[in-house]
Order: structure tokens, then sequence, then C-alpha cells
């Protein structure tokens, strides 16, 4: 609501250079600090607000009518939010939808999301747009030192990012683990197969997990520093590389573990981070996006069947396509708007990663074949060692 | 793949005249497609027999045939262009069935045409209700539950595998009489037994009952790679059971999560995969609002009006987009126009929402029936932008131009609490138990239950108001409160959900209950009623003033500086002006360059930057369009919008359009190089003004719509380009206006001004009747009258009075003689009359319902020079700089005035395509000084070419129920036909023909005719034409007797409460092929001579309302042409002809 905002808390938002924008206060009150990042998605807000992969960012909604269907916990990508701070133009506090339980503040402020509201969000993206990803805060503290928080969000930078959002033990998860929605049509084609998949957590989303146990699965989830030994194991028929925040390069020690687990030959399949650390094991570059592509629209060129599809997408870095060599592998999938690697079909491996969201939510569900090619692929890697 | 090689020369066929269903949006998306193909150097054959489309203009084809969409006339033209292809998804519904029709016939084939866009059995799949079934069945798509049944038993049977409630429909009969919808068991019972019985092949469809269900749709592309992308997604206001032309519509969907959201954009991938539609598509879905189960309503694999929407709301030209996939290129070849540099094959992201809102004619047709339902009413609609639902629909609101600034309407507002109530559950769609319901038989309250009407909004906002005590209506409010929650507690609601919470869910969730309308909705509703509310209570500041908290957070909900100001009695410190925002699709992700802006009381002013950034010298010109389409103001006025445009551009100056119109081409951003989507009402140009800081402004082409900003516009000093605000408001106001004529010694049909009946009574006497009652300031006739009698003036004045006329009444002499129109160019100096044209029907006859035809054929010499001399006169005295429209009457070989209007006209159009006259460019140079003498076309009246131009009206009356058809002083077309051939004749059979008269020669069968004794004399030689071409005659007993008498055989037909054996069994035994009806009184829906006409509608039997149209008709049939004999004539080439 844009009126009567009278007895509401002001809220700012304040960027590194010094701009400042006055709003309402919306869930959680105090300070928050983080790199500040908008997502084009128009529906799918509380999906935004719980994936791993914004921790450490504050996100702008850039559609203004946010919270119009409130909350429903079954279409959260995570436990709990793990963004540092939530800028929108005009919350909904009447929400409507058969399955919504309560309103999105209330869940803000259930959640200690501190939000800014009533902002125009449009300048505020083209700023980021123009400028490239910001520092920023949000805070409601009125005797704040201006200068002192300035200082702090120039330094700011997200620190152990997959570390604080990985699970720290194995858990073994299988179909009947997941609350399936009811009603909601399932729609993969590939049929079900009985596979052990080792799902390596660098901040997965659950949908990922849930699309691969849909179709018949068992999840052997682990820690995002799991080791080759330790995979081995676990001997699954396939591992999954899951999404995940922040830089790909500071997770030295991970992409050394990868170069390794590679080794075994056992069908791998990337999403988003994971895309990128298999990229860096396996020599290639990253590089940090102007500011990124995050959304449900992002047009990507699907190489080998000569197809754009229609993804969701949330990363700030982006594999740097000439730096696979030709030995390893090939660009298989290209981003249609700016041209950057999308996609990276293996030669050597049975690997291949990409840098969208097949599992979607929110999104399109275009690109979920990629699932059942997963499967494809331990299928006839199974029936490869079978026969030997 | 790129663009096919094989593909040369092209037809595309446009939609024809604008008829409700089918409107500008084909102008707009035909003109799409022909410019996307001229881009690709390709020869374009339009065929279109809409004169006033821009699709029709010279510089949108090659080859450009107005001529009737007809097979036959198609494949004529096919036979003479030999184009090597046919797009055939453009044209709307018209467009496609011919496509498809000589597709199935093998014509196409036989001729080498390849049929691009659709196929026949993609559009069989879509079309065809089995084969629908069929296919949506096939990919697991669901449909609405249904089926045929021939018997009771099987329809019990059915019942119990579908539940209730149904709607039963019986086959064939007459606008589903018999049918309804079952909620129990007896109600099925009846309704099924009764429909068995009234089918004449005893067959009922049973179909599962979804009103009340969301409804939402998708606007869907795909290309011959198999690239599927949705551009829109779209969600109703109102709930399954409104047609979506009638519904409010808001993009993109705000109430469905991302499951449903993708859920449905899934089932749209998946649907225009399995047919294969390469273009554009719109699925249309039904979604259960308490789950995720949902049903395939429709499917049109075509673009639409819903596609133009769909562009317009997010910058993404699917029409053009279609028509380059339609010639062989695909989505990731096609250029994303708005960044330049991206591809069309990705999906537009929002960060505004749309409110589109339709445009009645009900303020027009009195008498017509206002609910809605499946059938569309709509003549147009508007479109607004804004960052929330408040701002938007508050926009839409005042842009429809219904006198409103706020969703308050005075006669609801002053609704007592139970009529109020009453009318909810009126409009609304279940359960309440009402005492009024209660009384009513089954058929009643199932007719009842579905009646919604254009005021539903309004009414729901009402109730909103008085629930939440903000309506001011202390009494009512908790009236209203008692009775609700009485009714409350017997309601299904309560049973189902148990207690609710608090008083303002229960009223506001009462409301949903009975309405159907999502609770978003109505709660965005009520932040609108609580501001109304805040506002006429509000804060002040200390000195005086409204807060400015309170002020710009009105602002932002979509409240004009003046209804703030009236509603909280202060006065506001420090206006805002309004900064603007630009659509870019994909939500600034990208730097963008379109030149498409909203309006909204952000900081950031893009179109500021817009225009520094583009470093222009240039003079920027606004150019202000014409609004939603409505009866007496229609494409014509885009049309010229358009031109206008073209030519400033053309002259070095910047054109920036203002209008609100999204089916038109003037709102494509491209066509000026601004364009502005707002109301085109006073603050929000102003607010364009402040931006744009123009040299000038050009009101003369948006119609009344941009007419009536004139005064206050050049009060603020802005520079009205053209004629003067002084002398628009000279030809409008009738004092002024007669001292004008008294000056130019030209003489009008005498006449007085009144305010009350007995003064009207009193003038009528003096001037003899019959006599033309009019309020001041009207466009298109309406609420104009010709009054035979006292009785008829004391009826009308009493209409005018209820709805607070508070302008004066024009009560004129009518004079029944020859009426002559003439456009005219004038310079200041000099003046250029490109045509006259003559009325087929007398003076009485709205113009825009006259079959108008150029050049004059009855018009002798002398009174053309007199009408030259007399527009020359005007034109110079009024100092007219642009175009002018005036409508004479030829009585007893004199020549008086009806009208000036020193603006566009409706024939601007068809008067420049046929006489080669560019009237809009022509108007616009002079208005920048240049002269007449030194443009090319010469002065004084234009040499008459060698083609006679035929302009015919076609009306919607079968769209609209209690409509009298007789035709009058108030206007009652929505669109029209040119017919054009070497000789006059030729040219009536091509406009009656396109019209959609049936000019049958062969089947001769009775004509039936009923005529007002004022008419008599006359009918004889017309009854006499009808004779000697073989028709029987037959008629009512007075008319019938006079034939009689004067030696005409004629039948008598007894009256409708004469017997069983009257005219409307007559009329409905099939053996009366035509009807001429006229009487001196009409409009009351329960008077007879209007029953007849209805009938006529129903069974699509041609009704001529005046004699001069039945005797045009008669002599046209005389000749014995049909469209086989006329010459089609390429307008394009029409110089080289000569």
């Amino acid at each position: 609501m844009e009126n009567g905002n009278s007895g509401k808390t002001i809220a700012r938002l304040i960027l590194s250079d010094g701009t400042e924008f006055v709003g309402y206060s919306l869930g959680a009150k105090g300070t928050v600090i983080g790199e500040i990042v908008f997502t084009t998605g128009m529906t799918g807000y509380l999906e935004t607000l719980t994936d791993p992969s914004y921790f450490g960012q504050i996100v702008i909604q850039t559609f203004p009518l946010i919270g119009n269907y409130g909350v429903n916990q079954s279409d959260t990508e995570s436990e709990k939010p793990w963004l540092s701070g939530y800028i929108i133009r005009d919350c909904c506090n009447e929400p409507s939808n058969f399955r919504s339980k309560k309103s999105l503040s209330e869940w803000l402020k259930d959640n200690n999301v501190v939000s800014i509201q009533g902002i125009d969000t449009r300048k505020l993206t083209r700023k980021i747009r123009e400028n490239g990803v910001m520092n920023g805060a949000i805070t409601t503290e009125t005797n704040i030192d201006k200068e002192e928080l300035l200082s702090k969000i120039q330094n700011f930078k997200i620190k152990d990012a997959v570390k604080t959002v990985s699970i720290s033990n194995e858990i073994r998860l299988s179909e009947l683990d997941f609350n399936y929605i009811e009603g909601l049509p399932k729609r993969f084609k590939g049929g079900r197969r009985k596979f052990k998949i080792c799902l390596m957590d660098f901040g997965a989303k659950k949908n990922i997990l849930k699309s691969l146990a849909e179709r018949g699965a068992d999840l052997v989830v682990v820690p995002y520093d799991t080791t080759a030994e330790q995979i081995k194991e676990i001997n699954p028929d396939g591992i999954m590389l899951s999404n995940g925040p922040g830089d790909p390069m500071e997770n030295i020690c991970v992409i050394e573990n990868l170069k390794k687990i590679q080794e075994l030959k056992i069908p791998i399949f990337g999403i988003c981070l994971g895309h990128q650390l298999l990229a860096l094991a396996n020599g290639a570059k990253t590089e940090k996006l102007k500011y990124g592509h995050r959304g449900a629209n992002q047009p990507v060129v699907d190489v080998q069947i000569d197809r754009t599809l229609v993804t969701t997408q949330n990363h700030g870095y982006a594999v740097v396509g000439d730096s696979i060599s030709d030995e390893v592998g090939f660009v298989s999938h290209y981003n249609a708007n700016d041209k950057t690697c999308e996609g990276i079909e293996y030669r050597k491996i049975p690997a291949f990663t990409v840098q969208f969201h097949p599992e979607a939510c929110a999104g399109p569900q275009d690109t979920d074949y990629l699932f059942d090619r997963f499967f494809d692929i331990i299928d006839k890697n199974k029936k490869l060692k079978g026969g030997c | 793949m790129p663009l096919n090689k094989e593909i040369k020369k092209i037809m595309v066929i446009g939609s024809g005249p604008i008829v409700i269903g089918q409107a500008a949006e084909f102008d707009y998306a035909g003109a799409q497609a022909c410019r996307a193909l001229k881009e690709e150097g390709l020869e374009v054959v339009l065929v279109n027999s809409n004169p006033a489309t821009i699709m029709t203009d010279k510089a949108m084809a090659d080859h450009i045939y107005i001529e009737p969409l007809t097979v036959e006339s198609i494949e004529k033209i096919i036979d003479i262009e030999r184009p090597d292809s046919l797009l055939s998804t453009l044209g709307g519904q018209t467009g496609l069935t011919i496509s498809m029709k000589l597709a199935k016939s093998g014509f196409l084939e036989s001729r080498g045409v390849k049929l691009l866009g659709a196929n026949p059995q993609t559009i069989d799949k879509a079309e065809d209700r089995q084969m629908f079934k069929d296919t949506m069945e096939k990919i697991g798509q669901p449909c609405i539950p249904s089926r045929v049944v021939e018997n009771i038993n099987d329809a019990l049977n059915y019942l119990e595998i579908v539940g209730l409630p149904v709607i039963i429909r019986p086959a064939f009969t007459l606008g589903g009489t018999g049918g309804g919808i079952a909620k129990t068991k007896e109600e099925f019972l009846e309704i099924a037994s009764n429909g068995l019985r009234l089918s004449p092949i005893s067959q009922i469809l049973i179909e599962k009952c979804v009103s009340g269900w969301k409804e939402i749709e998708f606007e869907v592309v795909r290309d011959s790679k198999s690239n599927v992308i949705t551009v829109c997604s779209m969600e109703n206001f109102d709930p399954v059971g409104v047609h979506t032309g009638d519904s409010i519509v808001i993009a993109p969907a705000v109430t469905l999560s991302d499951r449903e959201y993708q859920m449905l954009r899934t089932a749209s991938i998946d649907i225009i995969s399995e047919l294969k539609v390469e273009g554009g598509c719109n699925c249309q879905f039904a979604l259960n609002p308490e789950s995720f189960e949902y049903a395939v309503i429709e499917v049109n694999p075509r673009v639409s009006r819903s596609s133009a929407l769909a562009s317009k709301a997010t910058g993404y030209p699917i029409a053009k987009v279609a028509t380059k996939i339609a010639i062989g290129y695909t989505l990731d070849e096609i250029i994303n126009q708005v960044t330049g540099n991206t591809y069309a094959c990705f999906e537009p992201a929002l960060d505004y929402v749309v409110v589109k809102f339709p445009k009645w004619p009900f303020d027009k047709f009195v008498y017509a029936k206002r609910t809605l339902g499946t059938q569309m009413k709509a003549t147009g609609e508007v479109m607004s932008i804004a960052p929330t639902f408040e701002q938007a629909i508050m926009k839409s609101v005042r842009g429809a131009e219904l006198g409103l600034d706020t969703l308050s309407l005075p006669e609801i507002e002053n609704m007592s609490a139970d009529r109020l109530l009453e009318q909810l559950v009126e409009l609304g769609l279940d359960t309440l138990s009402l005492p009024e319901c209660e009384k009513m038989t089954d058929g009643q309250l199932l007719k009842q239950l579905y009646v919604v009407d254009d005021r539903r909004l309004f009414v729901v906002y009402e109730a909103i108001k008085r629930i939440c005590g903000l309506g001011g209506h202390r009494t009512g409010l908790v009236d209203f409160e008692e009775d609700f929650k009485a009714k409350m507690k017997n309601s299904d609601f309560n049973r189902k959900h148990g207690q609710i919470p608090s008083l303002l869910d229960m009223t506001i969730k009462g409301i949903h209950n009975i309405t159907k309308i999502d609770n978003w909705f109505l709660y965005k509703l009520r932040n609108l009623a609580e501001m109304e509310c805040n506002l006429k209570f509000p804060v002040k500041d200390g000195s005086g003033y409204l807060n400015e908290d309170l002020y710009l957070s009105a602002k932002k909900m979509g409240f004009l500086d003046s209804t703030i100001e009236r509603l909280s009695g202060l006065k506001i410190k420090s206006r805002r002006k309004a900064s603007f925002k630009m659509v870019d699709t994909c939500a600034a992700e990208f730097a963008a360059t379109t030149p498409y802006f909203y309006s909204t009381y952000d900081d950031e002013n893009e179109a500021l930057e817009f225009i520094e950034k583009s470093g222009s010298d240039k003079k920027r010109i606004i150019v202000f369009g014409s609004g939603p389409i409505r009866i007496g103001q229609g494409i014509e006025f885009d049309y010229c919008s358009v031109h206008c445009a073209w030519a400033l551009k053309e002259l070095g100056y910047e054109a920036v359009i203002c209008n609100n119109n999204p089916e038109t081409v003037s709102t494509d951003f491209d066509t000026g190089d601004r364009l502005y989507f707002d109301p085109v009402q006073l603050e929000d140009v102003e607010n364009v003004i402040a931006t744009e800081k123009p040299f000038g402004v050009i009101v003369q082409f948006g119609g009344q719509t941009s007419i009536k900003l004139t005064k206050k516009l050049n009060e603020m000093g802005v520079n009205i380009l053209g004629t003067s605000a002084e002398a628009i408001d000279m030809a409008e106001d009738r004092e002024r206006f007669d001292k004008l004529l008294e000056d130019c010694n030209i003489a009008r049909p005498q006449g007085y001004t009144v305010f009350e009946t007995h003064e009207a009574l009193e003038a009528a006497d003096k001037l003899g009747y019959p006599v033309l009652l009019r309020p001041s300031y009207v466009l298109g006739g309406q609420n104009m009258i010709i009054a035979h009698s006292s009785a008829d003036v004391v009826e009308y004045m009493e209409i005018i009075t209820k709805h607070k006329i508070e302008n004066p009444v024009l009560i004129d002499k009518y004079m029944m003689g020859t009426e002559v129109e003439v456009d005219a160019i004038c310079d200041g100096e000099d003046f250029l009359i490109p045509g006259i044209m003559e009325h087929i029907e007398r003076a009485g006859v709205h113009s825009g319902d006259s079959i108008s035809v150029y050049p004059s054929q009855n018009i002798s010499a002398e009174i053309k020079q007199k009408i030259i001399a007399y527009t020359k006169r005007l034109a110079l005295a009024l100092n007219v700089k642009g175009l002018l429209n005036i409508q004479y009457v030829v009585y007893n070989n004199d020549v008086y005035i009806i009208e000036v209007n020193p603006r566009s006209s409706r024939t601007v159009p068809y008067i420049s395509k046929v006489t080669g006259v560019p009237m809009v460019d022509l108007a616009t140079k002079v208005m920048f000084g240049q002269k007449l003498k030194d443009l090319g076309y010469g002065t004084g009246l234009f040499p008459v070419g060698e083609y006679v131009a035929v302009k015919v009206p076609v009306f919607s009356f079968e769209k609209l129920h209690d409509v009298d058809t007789q035709l009058g002083p108030e206007m009652k077309s929505t669109g029209e036909v040119l017919g054009i051939a070497k000789n006059f004749q030729d040219a009536l059979v091509k406009g009656l023909l396109a019209a959609g008269y049936s000019m049958n020669k062969t089947d001769k069968k009775g004509v039936l005719i009923t005529v007002r004794d004022t008419d008599k004399p006359d009918s004889i030689e017309l009854a006499e034409k009808f004779r000697e071409l073989g028709f029987e005659l037959f008629g009512t007993a007075g008319t019938a007797s006079f034939l009689n008498k004067n030696m005409v055989p004629c039948n008598v037909v007894q009256k409708i409460h004469e017997g069983d054996n009257n005219i409307l069994k007559l009329i409905e035994s099939g053996e009366i092929s035509y009807v001429v009806s006229t009487s001196a009184k009409g409009r009351l829906p329960m008077r007879d001579s209007v029953k007849i006409r209805r009938k006529t509608v129903e069974l699509s039997i041609p009704c001529l309302t005046s004699i001069d149209t039945a005797n045009a008709l008669v002599d046209s049939l005389k000749t014995g042409k049909n469209i086989n004999d006329v010459e089609m004539i390429d307008m394009a080439n029409m110089s080289k002809n000569i």
C-alpha cells in the first residue's frame, strides 16, 4: 500500500556511493549490509527469499507488487531466508490465494528479514544496472553514524558463503521425505528410475532435490567439502553439484576435491555454482558480471538442439566461455542476450553443467528435461559398467 | 531459418468493418504486418473493406483493394494479382475464416498460393469443438467437462460423473433458449427435460459450471523451430462468466503463486506446440480459486484483441513477430526493437501493472440490456499503466471518459442500502437467499444469477465504502451490515468457512462470495475507498493547506489534483507534476531506447532524460489521440492522429502522441517520436506538456476527446496549432454560431435553446413538428431524436432531466431534405474541398449511419456552387487552419447548414483515399504556415475522378439486445465499409455486399413492409419495385391497405397481438427476404415495431429502416449485379488506371 503510511517506521537504503532512498520499514527492524542485486521475476518472491544463492545479498524485486498471494511454507526453497535484506515497492497486506497461510510482511518479521518498501525500485535498479553491483545497507535506525555505516558498507565482502549455507552432516532422503504440493500436476516425461544420487550441497535449492527425488532417486546429500574418497564410499550412480552463493573462486578446497571426484567417472550434473566449480576444476576461468542475471525470463540457446529456451537464473559470476579448452569440453549453452556461457558439455568425463536453473521454482519449467537427461546418462553409464 | 526465398508477393486480409468484438486491434495488427513485410522487400497485396483503416493506406501496401471480404471477391483478387502466399492470421476471425475456406476448397492450391500463419488442421483443432477436446485430451490438458446427451437418463448418468452445478445448453435453439444453470438436482431435471423438449433434435449439452473461477490468459508465440515464449499473462477482474472483452483485465496475472503461474504457462506452451501454431496464439484458462484445478476455455491460434493488449502492455510487438515467423524467420533471428541488440526470443518482464477497462455503448443505447455475459458488448477499451493497481484503475476509469474522476458513481452513491445490496446480488453470481430472489420463478432466478453489468465495479466499490465505514453513510452502513450479517448466517459460505474473524474481513469476503471477484482486487478497491475517505476528512498542515504526505499518497493512488481539492475542500500547497517511466520489456535490466512512457509520482523522469539525451533541436509537437473507440468516435480519428504524426516527422518536427487506446496504431511506440500512454484528460495532458514543453499541440485530429481540452489548454497558454480555440468555441457555442451564420448570410433550420419541458413544447409549437432535439455539445448524435409530437418531446425531456444534463437542449425545425457533407482544408486564405458527399438517406438519419456517396450524384451545379461558396465563407470566417467538416441539408432547392466542425471527421480517411488528396498531411502542413496553393492539390473544389465511392455503415445490433435498429439522428453504427467502382450502381452493390446485406437474386421470397404514415406515399414506388423483381409483398393492415388502394398488391399480416399467425411468425417462417420497417415511435423495447426489427436481427434478415436505404437496395437488386459482375479495383494504383 502506498497510502496510509503515517505511523509507519521510516527505513533508509544507503548505497556505497552515499545515495540514500527513504522508504518504510517492512519485516524486521535494524541495520543490514549486503551486496545489492535485482531480480526481474514477477512471481516467486518466497522462492527468492529462501534461495541460499542470495546469501550476503540485498535483493530488489523489480516487479512492484509483492506479497500478492501470501506465504505458503511449501513454496520455500530452503529452511530459512539467507539473503541479508529485501527491497520492494509495494507489499500486499491482504494476500489472496487458497494456499496462503500468512502475509509476506508477517513472514518477513517472523524470519527476521530487514526490508524496505515504498521506494522507487525502478530508479534503484537502473542505478545498479549502470554502476554494476553495489554494496548497501538498509537501516531503520535514525541516529546512526552515516560515515561509519558508509565505511562498513564500502568494506563489506561476502565471505564463507558456501560454508555457511551448506549442511554440515550427510543426510539421506527419498521421495517420501518431500511434501509434494497436492493437486499440482507433475510434468516429467523421462519416467522414474531408482538411482542413488549424491548431491553436493553448496546451498542447494529444495527443488533440485525434489526434481531428483520425484524421478525416483534416493538422495545422499553431503556437505560442500566432501572428498572423492567419501563419495566413493557412498558409491552413488550420479553426482549432483548444486547451486550456491558467492564467488566461485573462493572455494579452493572444493575445486581441488572436484578434480578428484570427476576421476571417479560417475555421471555429474552441475547447476549454477556447481557448474562454475566444475569448470574451475577443469582449468576454466570465471568472471564477475556487471550486475548478473536474476530473473525468470533469461533466453538461453542450447547449441546441441538449436533451440532457445526460457530459463530461471540467479548468478553474479559466469564461466568465461573461451577459457574452456577444447580438450575439456565445449560451451553447450549460451545466453542469447549477452552471449555469456550458460552450459558446458564435458568430453572426457560423463558430465554436463548449466548456469541456469532447470529446477525452476520460481520460473519456467522449460528446461526440466535436463534432469531426465541426467538420468539417461546415468542409465547409459550403468549399462556400460554392467556390460564390462 | 531466414526469410523464405520462395515468398515474393504476399496477400494480407484485414478484418473488415469495426463491429463489437472485432475492432481497431486488427488495423494495428495488419499495419504492423504490412510494415514487417515491406521491410523485407516483399510485394504486399492488401484486402480490407474498411476504408477508415491505416492498413489500407498507400504507404502500407503495394496493391490495396477496398473490396467486400467474401470468398468470391478474394478469389477474383487472387486471380488478378497472383500472389504466391496468403497471410491468414492477422485479419481477425473474418480473415481467418475466409482463408480457411479458400484453403479447404482447394482454390489456393490451384492458384499456387501458399497459406502462411496457420494451416487448416491447426485451425480445426482449435475451433471445432470435438477436435479441440480430443486434442486437449491427447496432451493431458483438461477442458471444461461436457457431454452431449439425447435423453434424461443419460443426462442423469452424466450428472453423477460431473457433479453440480452444471450449465445446460439445448442444441439449435435460438440464443440458447431453454438453457440455464442447475445448482440442485430438481433444477437439473427441470431444465434438462425442458431443453430436450425445446431442442429440435432433442439434444442438450451438459457442461460443468465454472462460473466464478479465475479467468487467466496467456499470449504465446512459437516459431518453426519450436522455440516458444509467453509474452504476457493476464488476469480478469471479472471471473469466468463475463466475456474477456467485457472484463476489466490486469497484466500480469497477480493472484497466482509461481506454482499456478508456471502450471498455466507450461500448459499454454504445450497447447501451442501441439497445435503447431507458427505465430501468435491466445490461451484462455479457467482456474479454480480453491485448488490447482483448471480448464482450457478457448484457444485462438491468431492475433487477437488480447494480443494487441499484450503487445501494448509489454512493448513486445506480437503481430510483427508473428508476421516475420510466417515468412520464415525464427524467434532467435528477429531483433528486439526495444533494446536493438537482443532478440525476440525472450519473455518480457514488467515493472508496472497494466489495467484494461472496456468502453460500453450503454450511454448511447439507453434501452439496451446492460448485463454482461458470454457475448461481448464493449465497443472499445482503454489501457493504463502504473506501478500500482490503484493508480492504474483510477487512470483507466477517468480515461474511459465516463465523466468520472474516482470510482464513485453518483447514481450508486445515492442508492439506499437495500437497493445497493440488491444490486450487488443482481450483479453477482451466487448464493444469498434474498427475498427478491426467493419470489422469482426458477427460470427468472436462473437468469438473474448471470446478471452482471457494466456498473459492477462501481457497485462493488460503493459496497466496500459502506462496509468499511468509508462512505459517510452512517445510517446506511448500519442497516447494510445488519442485513448482510443476517443473510450471511444462512449462506453456504458460513457453513463452509465457519466463523469469520473480523467484521471487516467478513464483509469484504462477503462481497467476494457474491461476486466471486478475487479478494485481491476487493482489498485494492478498499485502499482507494480509504483514500477517498481520508481526503474527505483531511489533515491540514499548519497553514490550512492539505497535508503534504496525504497529498502525495493520493497522487500515487491516481487521484487528480482537481479531485483531491474537490473531496477535501482544501487547496493544494504545491502541485506535483508527474514524472514518467519507460516501458522497456525488461524491467530496466537492459538499457532501452523505447520512446514509450507512462506517468507516475516518483522522482526520476525518464522521459525528460530521454529528451535531453536525444539532444534533438527539433521543435516538439504533441498530437492528442481520441481515446477509446465508441459509437460516434471510431478508428477514423486514429487514422488522422497517425497521419498527423507522420506528417510532423516529415516536416522536421518531433511528433509526440498522447493516447490510451491499446487497440490502435497511434499507440504503437514507433508511430511518433514519443508515446505517452495515459488518459487524454486535462491533468494527464498537462503533465505531458510540463515534461515535453512542446512548441505547440494539435487537438483537431482526436475527435471530441481532444477538442474538449482546447479551451483549458488555451487558457493555460499552450500554443494550439491550427484553428484557434476561439474558432472551435464559436462553432460549438450555439449563440456564437448563430451569430456567425448571420454574419455569413447562411441559413440554418430555425431553432431555439431550452432548459425545461414547457419551453421545449412552446418552441416545438412555434417551429411546427417534426422537430429535432439534442443536448448542446455532442458528438455522434448522442441523445438526439426527432420528435413528431408533443408526447415525444415530453418523453425526451424526461430522459434528459433524469440524466442531469446541465447543458441546454437545442430544438430545431427538422427539414427532411438531402443531406450533403463536405470535408475541407483551409489555410486561412485559401480552401480546398477534396469532395462533396451526398447521403442516400434524407436528413434525419445521422450522417454516420447514412450511406454516403462520393461524388454527389443528384446535386445540381447551382447548389454545388452554393455549397462551395458557403464552405469558403465559413472556413474563412472561422479562420480555419486545418480541417473543417460541414453538414448541409438541401431542402426545397435551398442550402441550410446543419453542423460545422472545425476538426477532422469520420469521412476524412475515405475521402483521402478515394480522391488521393492526403487531407491530414495537408492540414498539418497548413498549420505550420504552408499555403494550399503551394501544396500541389490546388484550391477550391478538387476535380472529380473516375470513380464513385459508396460508404455503407455497419452495425452490431446482434450483439446488443433490446436496441431498436431504426436509424435516426442518434448514431448507432460501429463501423463502415466502402464500395468503389466506375459507376454508382456497381459501387453500391459492392458497398452493400461488404456491409453484409444479402443480395440474393435467385432465392426471391417475400418482402415485409410496415411503415409510418409519413412514409406511406414513398412506399408505393418502393413496393412496386420489389414486386417487379418478383418478390411477394406483405404488410401490416395500414401499410397493406394503402398499397392495395394504390394498385400494389400486398398481403395483410396480423399484428403481434392480433393472433398466432402474426407478423413475427411470418418473419420466423423463413419466407421473408427483406423487411422495410419505419415507425413514428421507436426505442422502447416493448413496442411492436421494435420487436419486429429485433426479430430480423436474430434471424439475420436485412431490415431497412429508411425508405431511402430500401430504395437504394432494391435499385441495386434491379441491376442484377453480384460480386462476380463488378471489377476489383487496386486503390494504390488508381491514378495509373486513369
